[in-house]
């Protein structure tokens, strides 16, 4: 059946046009004035964009099904517009290894979205020694992390960082100095201070984003620096781009939305890692988006059980969502051009995550009909309670937003229409 | 400002200067009470306050509990080891099942910051502060400003020293800002390693040189200084941290006459204070014990009381 998407403003990196966008068998069959369809979509006042890709998402199964699945996943992606998720490897068992990978892929098939997913760098993501990253990228594994943990030992990266490149896969590196950071909670600063809350110093990221700077430089392996959120880090990442260092960097929406203050609360629901950071790291990660200093904007969705989060803050477990909320908080808190936006959660974490030939753009015949439109003007509250996630754990509860996901198409199918997920 | 008397005591800053001194005012009057032949009024009787210790304390659960019983109070005591949170209760639940029983203050204590503030989401009932991880204990704060109004007349004014472990110090949280308040002049001294991250920030002076301060102050407020900042690599040892910053005899007849040796207790004897100085007519130690007794009747009378402009013991005599 095919599908006609009327009167938006296609965006993709080619630039905006007016145009109606024809969807059919899987691909995209026509763009331009006066199209129709079988199944018309409107789209006046809104954007079509490219789908959009989350190249840093924690769908949490294998092993944590209570607080997420890859399908409930799936729908808080759609949701938000993204086409394409990739999983990150901290599940139980990890993904380290092919047969997890092919479950989370199988899995992943039954998705609304597309699911892809990362492998661990070293094996169960303790930092001993190389996971089998052959194999994996034998069955499409590119990006290789062991989030959650930065690989500590500057040996072993290395050896890492020489072995993916020879497969052509790119390391993404939590940046976090364990001796650092070890029994903090929060950013360290004034905050920490007043609260008495163990903090975690913005040099525990930041000596290693200078470190593997460093070794992408000896080995001339590309690096890629997970969600960043000092200033000192963006810096680096910039100066380091600039000398010719292969480094691309991506940024959480809640480092460029929340300060740590919020912690003041106590409510857990602000822990986060790498911890929310002083007003100016935040607005460091707004002008790293803006100049390109940063590539991409990334979730870091990470769902987590209310009673996992209905802890003393220092021992619940870090995380919160933001597949569902991360277009309407770029649009709300960055107010940069509308094709920049666009920009930052498709098609430049695609390339990253090296989904570009099936996600990401352009809109043009033929392409993957992976599509997101959405109004840039519809301000809406986010509600912990109307989410697709099968967790809560939102800190934006009541936060008053604009920019919401109309419909999302992935390869073809409308998943999303009017707001109302369609199994 | 918000309500006075406030719901819950989490904070020294839910008194600020005027709820402090309301509290002396208050403490003043069950101070005679408690020297009375029968130290026992009927404030808070028929009410009931719940004591949920999630960390080992002697003094300060011994005397809220004391506090509340001469104030006619019910105590409900509740033990909870930290191993049998491990094994399952959340403290969410804990504090659920409590409420249920409906008591009219829970006194919480809790070695992770900010559990008394969740508490006040999960109950009904006044939620007192007791000590929470490396935040505040509000009450210890408040029995020494009024050690300090009693031995020195004001604290307003007063030139006072905090040595010791700092960063790792509720009490020190509390009495920097109970200090500031009522017009102190704190100054904290502590090896860098043992200081807060972002001193600065904190409405006091800082100093690594005991020495540096000693003859210019009122009181010296020592902490107390664990054998495990060692092995966290915080100190290169205890006879170091004796040596630098101890409040030694030598140093303590450097003091100005007069001026007070104070600590919150317990106190490693040799390590933060010399036994000798601990027996000196101006160290204060069992007067702040004593004193909590009669402060704490004050903050239960002041947060529980439906009417705290009475007097307290109106009716009996």
């Amino acid at each position: 059946m095919s599908i006609v998407i009327k009167g938006g403003l296609v965006v993709d990196q080619a630039g905006e046009r007016t145009a109606d966008v024809v969807v059919d068998d899987g691909r995209i069959a026509a763009v331009g004035p006066d199209l129709s369809g079988e199944e018309v979509l409107d789209a006046a006042g809104c954007v079509v964009a490219p789908g959009f890709v989350d190249m840093h998402t924690h769908l949490r199964q294998p092993g944590a099904e209570e607080a997420e699945t890859i399908e409930t996943g799936g729908w808080a992606a759609v949701r938000g517009g993204f086409s394409a998720v990739v999983a990150m490897p901290n599940t139980n068992p990890p993904i380290d290894c092919a047969a997890v990978v092919q479950e989370v892929l199988a899995l992943g098939a039954k998705a609304p979205c597309d699911v892809y997913t990362s492998g661990a760098i070293t094996v169960e993501r303790k930092g001993d020694r190389l996971a089998p990253m052959a194999e994996m990228a034998e069955l499409g594994v590119h990006l290789f992390t062991d989030d959650g943990n930065g690989v500590q030992e500057s040996g072993l990266m290395r050896r890492a960082m020489e072995y993916a490149a020879g497969l052509g896969v790119v390391l993404a590196q939590h940046c976090e100095v364990d001796s650092l950071a070890a029994g903090g909670h929060m950013h360290e600063g004034v905050w920490s201070s007043r609260l008495g809350i163990p903090g975690v110093p913005a040099e525990a990221e930041e000596l290693m984003v200078m470190r593997d700077i460093a070794l992408s430089r000896f080995t001339g392996a590309p690096i890629h620096f997970q969600h960043l959120s000092t200033g000192g880090s963006i810096a680096m990442v910039k100066a380091a781009r600039q000398a010719g260092v292969a480094v691309t960097a991506e940024a959480a929406t809640h480092h460029f939305t929340l300060t740590d203050e919020a912690c003041a609360s106590y409510d857990p629901v602000f822990k986060v890692n790498p911890p929310l950071r002083p007003a100016e790291d935040r607005d460091a990660v707004r002008e790293g988006l803006a100049d390109g200093a940063v590539d991409a904007i990334a979730t870091d969705h990470a769902p987590h059980t209310p009673d996992a989060k209905e802890m003393p803050f220092d021992q619940a477990p870090p995380g919160m969502l933001g597949l569902e909320t991360a277009l309407a908080l770029a649009i709300t808190e960055l107010k940069l051009p509308i094709a920049d936006v666009v920009g930052l959660l498709s098609w430049r974490p695609a390339a990253i995550a090296g989904l570009g030939g099936e996600h990401g753009g352009p809109i043009v015949p033929d392409a993957p009909a992976n599509l997101c439109v959405f109004d840039p003007e519809e301000t809406w509250t986010v509600d912990p309670d109307n989410l697709a996630s099968r967790s809560r754990n939102t800190p934006y509860a009541g936060r008053q937003v604009s920019g919401r996901v109309r419909h999302t198409i992935v390869g073809g199918r409308a998943v999303l229409v009017d707001q109302e997920m369609r199994p | 400002m918000t309500l006075f008397p406030p719901k819950h005591l989490l904070s020294i800053n839910d008194l600020g200067a005027e709820g402090i001194d309301e509290v002396c005012r208050l403490a003043d009057h069950f101070t005679e009470v408690s020297q009375r032949p029968i130290p026992k009024v009927p404030a808070l009787r028929g009410k009931t306050v719940a004591m949920m210790f999630y960390e080992d304390s002697t003094r300060t659960r011994l005397s809220f509990e004391m506090a509340a019983r001469r104030l006619s109070a019910d105590v409900m005591g509740f033990s909870v080891s930290s191993s049998s949170v491990n094994k399952g209760e959340s403290v969410r639940d804990t504090v659920a099942t409590i409420s249920a029983m409906g008591p009219d203050a829970i006194v919480v204590r809790h070695r992770s910051a900010g559990v008394p503030h969740q508490t006040t989401a999960w109950t009904q009932a006044s939620v007192i502060n007791a000590g929470d991880g490396w935040h505040e204990h509000p009450t210890q704060a408040l029995l020494d400003c009024y050690t300090i109004r009693e031995r020195l007349g004001s604290v307003s004014g007063r030139r006072i020293v905090i040595v010791g472990d700092i960063k790792h110090s509720r009490v020190a949280r509390s009495c920097v800002m109970a200090f500031t308040a009522l017009g102190a002049k704190v100054t904290l001294v502590a090896p860098p390693t043992l200081l807060p991250p972002a001193a600065e920030s904190w409405p006091v002076d800082v100093s690594s040189s005991l020495d540096a301060v000693l003859s210019d102050c009122d009181v010296v407020y020592g902490l107390r200084v664990q054998q495990e900042r060692q092995s966290e690599a915080l100190l290169p040892s205890l006879r170091e941290y004796t040596a630098q910053w101890g409040l030694t005899v030598d140093r303590a007849a450097r003091l100005p006459a007069g001026a007070l040796v104070m600590h919150p207790g317990p106190v490693n004897r040799g390590v933060e204070i010399a036994p000798e100085v601990l027996d000196q007519p101006n160290a204060t130690l069992n007067e702040q014990v004593r004193h909590g007794v009669a402060v704490r009747m004050a903050v239960l009378y002041l947060l529980l009381a439906a009417v705290p402009d009475l007097q307290p013991d109106e009716g009996v005599q």
